[in-house]
């Protein structure tokens, strides 16, 4: 990894606490001649360009059907599991065991140990081995292909954006650092108070409970925050306030799982900005921006894949980082 | 913004970019935003400490769990103790049930825990140790709720190893309502106890051991009641004994022996409506 991206690397991670993401002091020559070709190729070629590309452009879902199959297909387990009682995925998204094995979510395991003040054998195994399982599937990749609020917030978004294109709402933004606020807040209150508190707000909970053991008047909270997300602030909920996002974004640091983003064939048209839920991770795609020919989007990413279905251009895939060495 | 007029500009490095009064506002507005956000979010969150505060309602907790503070905050809220239930005693509690949303208690009236699991499956279940058999020293037993001696199940007695792998009861049942009581009445019972539409399962070993059924299923015929008794399924933990009214007069009444686990068999089974007998969650025992 060369220095700049070294530097990017460092500065991805202060941009999932909240920071905002600022244009790069310096650049690598070899990107820096990309970004100088790009400047000079006539205008009239690259406009003729893009218009040849966006009339073959192929509107793709295939990352999007894919992760939708994958979060119905893990809640519906957790789901069939009980109502059949086949007992493959028992529990909640909390906590659960997979054919008897212990799987418990990482920000609940958190918040439970700071209350409790007191671990047992089986919270440890259980947390473990899902850092291990998001460390390789790439932290945030929780949020979008397992979390259950993420596809009603998904929905709701669509809503939001047919409700913003006929000027009836437009989507209030706040400020990002909020979330790591809340983050050390829930922590804090566990710590001290004793109880769990964050879990009694926490939609994935509440969700994925309702899900399994049939809904109860906690979804209103959830109801509540979706009516918000539609009339007032873009996925505010994920953006803004959840500090599991945080928790898994933190994991997926060193995760291998990422999107990878390619400048040279790149238009910097910002389709993939339109539909991202953390844009800031895709500052590189500026115009301008990118420090290296080759650069990989950071910790906040959810791994979601819409930026890849939406990208005219190819310019940004998924990649398991060492992999292709090891091929 | 205008430039100084004698053109003796700083260098762009040392000013911070000229910001319009539009930009203000809008970043004002979005601080406004954000704190409200904050305080919606915190406000929903410690609105579970209300309940709490307001009302001391004691829910009956599955067998083995800590003491009611350790026990919510140990407590990770996936139901994995209501999925191994056989009976479904274990319910999660909801928003309107105080601090907790999500953590399991059992309404014995509706259906109470009659250990037909025979082996305390939801301790098992748990992944946390909110249920557990044997409490961290640290986390001393409140004295009384501590069990004498391993509770013996009926339904196991004859089995090699005939007790409950349980240390301290859940609660104690109480007579709370003696002038309802049939058999300080001496009445009998004869039908469906609790109605032919009550869900409740209860498990009868002369029927299956395994498979627990409906109490609507399986209408008594009795000529003193003694329901609370006959389907206790601890031993020694509840019996009829004649005890002597205000007046005087001979009775039979149902008292509760320090065995008691506080199950909630009893309570499920009173045919009086609402129950003469019930659980007192986390009581203990007083001599």
């Amino acid at each position: 990894m060369s220095d700049l991206l070294k530097r990017r690397f460092r500065e991805q991670i202060k941009i999932m606490f909240g920071w905002e993401p600022a244009k790069p002091e310096k650049i690598s020559e070899r990107a820096q001649e990309v970004h100088v070709l790009k400047r000079m190729t006539n205008k009239q070629d690259l406009q003729a360009a893009k218009a040849h590309q966006r009339a073959h452009q192929e509107t793709s879902n295939k990352w999007r059907n894919r992760r939708w199959a994958t979060l119905i297909f893990a809640n519906l387990l957790f789901t069939l599991s009980f109502a059949l009682d086949i007992q493959i995925l028992e529990g909640a998204l909390t906590a659960s065991r997979f054919v008897g094995f212990h799987l418990i979510d990482l920000n609940s395991a958190l918040q439970v140990m700071l209350a409790h003040k007191h671990i047992i054998n089986n919270l440890l195994i259980g947390t473990g081995t899902v850092l291990v399982l998001w460390v390789l599937l790439g932290g945030r990749t929780f949020c979008s292909w397992v979390c259950p609020y993420h596809l009603l917030a998904e929905w709701a978004e669509k809503i939001h954006l047919f409700l913003a294109r006929k000027k009836l709402v437009t989507d209030q933004t706040m400020d990002r650092r909020l979330r790591t606020v809340f983050w050390i807040v829930f922590a804090l209150l566990a710590l001290l108070t004793g109880y769990t508190v964050y879990e009694a707000i926490s939609p994935t909970g509440i969700v994925s409970r309702a899900l399994i053991y049939g809904p109860g008047l906690a979804m209103l909270w959830v109801l509540a925050l979706l009516f918000f997300e539609v009339f007032f602030s873009r996925r505010a909920w994920c953006r803004y306030a959840c500090p599991i996002g945080l928790t898994y974004g933190v994991v997926g640091i060193i995760s291998p799982v990422r999107i990878k983003y390619k400048l040279d064939g790149c238009f910097h048209e910002g389709d993939c900005r339109k539909v991202c839920l953390v844009p800031h991770v895709l500052d590189t795609v500026i115009k301008g921006r990118a420090v290296e020919p080759e650069v990989p989007i950071g910790p906040d990413c959810t791994r979601c894949g819409l930026c890849v279905d939406t990208c005219p251009t190819g310019s940004l895939s998924f990649e398991i980082k060492g992999l292709q060495k090891l091929l | 913004m205008s430039a100084p007029e004698d053109g003796d500009r700083k260098p762009a490095a040392d000013t911070k970019p000229a910001v319009s009064i539009a930009k203000k506002q809008t970043n004002r507005r979005r601080v406004l935003r954000t704190i409200l956000l904050t305080g919606g979010v915190l406000g929903a969150a410690t609105s579970g400490f209300l309940p709490l505060i307001y009302s001391k309602k004691q829910r009956l907790r599955p067998p083995g769990a800590l003491d009611e503070k350790d026990f919510l905050a140990s407590c990770i809220k996936c139901g994995q103790c209501v999925q191994v239930c056989p009976v479904q005693a274990i319910k999660l509690a909801d928003l309107v049930d105080g601090m907790g949303v999500g953590v399991p208690m059992i309404d014995a009236r509706e259906q109470a825990c009659d250990f037909s699991c025979d082996a305390v499956q939801c301790i098992l279940a748990c992944p946390t140790g909110s249920l557990t058999y044997h409490k961290p020293e640290f986390m001393p037993v409140r004295s009384g709720a501590q069990l004498s001696a391993k509770p013996i199940l009926l339904a196991k007695e004859k089995d090699a190893e005939p007790t409950l792998n349980l240390n301290e009861r859940m609660g104690v049942a109480r007579l709370v309502r003696p002038e309802a009581c049939l058999a300080i009445q001496g009445k009998g019972f004869k039908g469906q106890t609790r109605g032919p539409g009550f869900k409740g399962k209860l498990r009868y070993m002369d029927v299956d051991r395994w498979k627990p059924i409906k109490i609507a299923d399986h209408p008594y015929d009795i000529a003193e009641c003694d329901l609370c008794v006959r389907e206790c399924p601890i031993k020694g933990a509840i019996s009829i004994e004649t005890v002597f009214a205000p007046d005087g007069s001979k009775r039979k009444s149902p008292v509760v022996h320090e065995p008691c686990v506080g199950c909630g068999v009893c309570e499920m089974v009173c045919p009086v409506e609402p129950t003469a007998i019930s659980i007192e969650a986390r009581e203990v025992w007083k001599v």
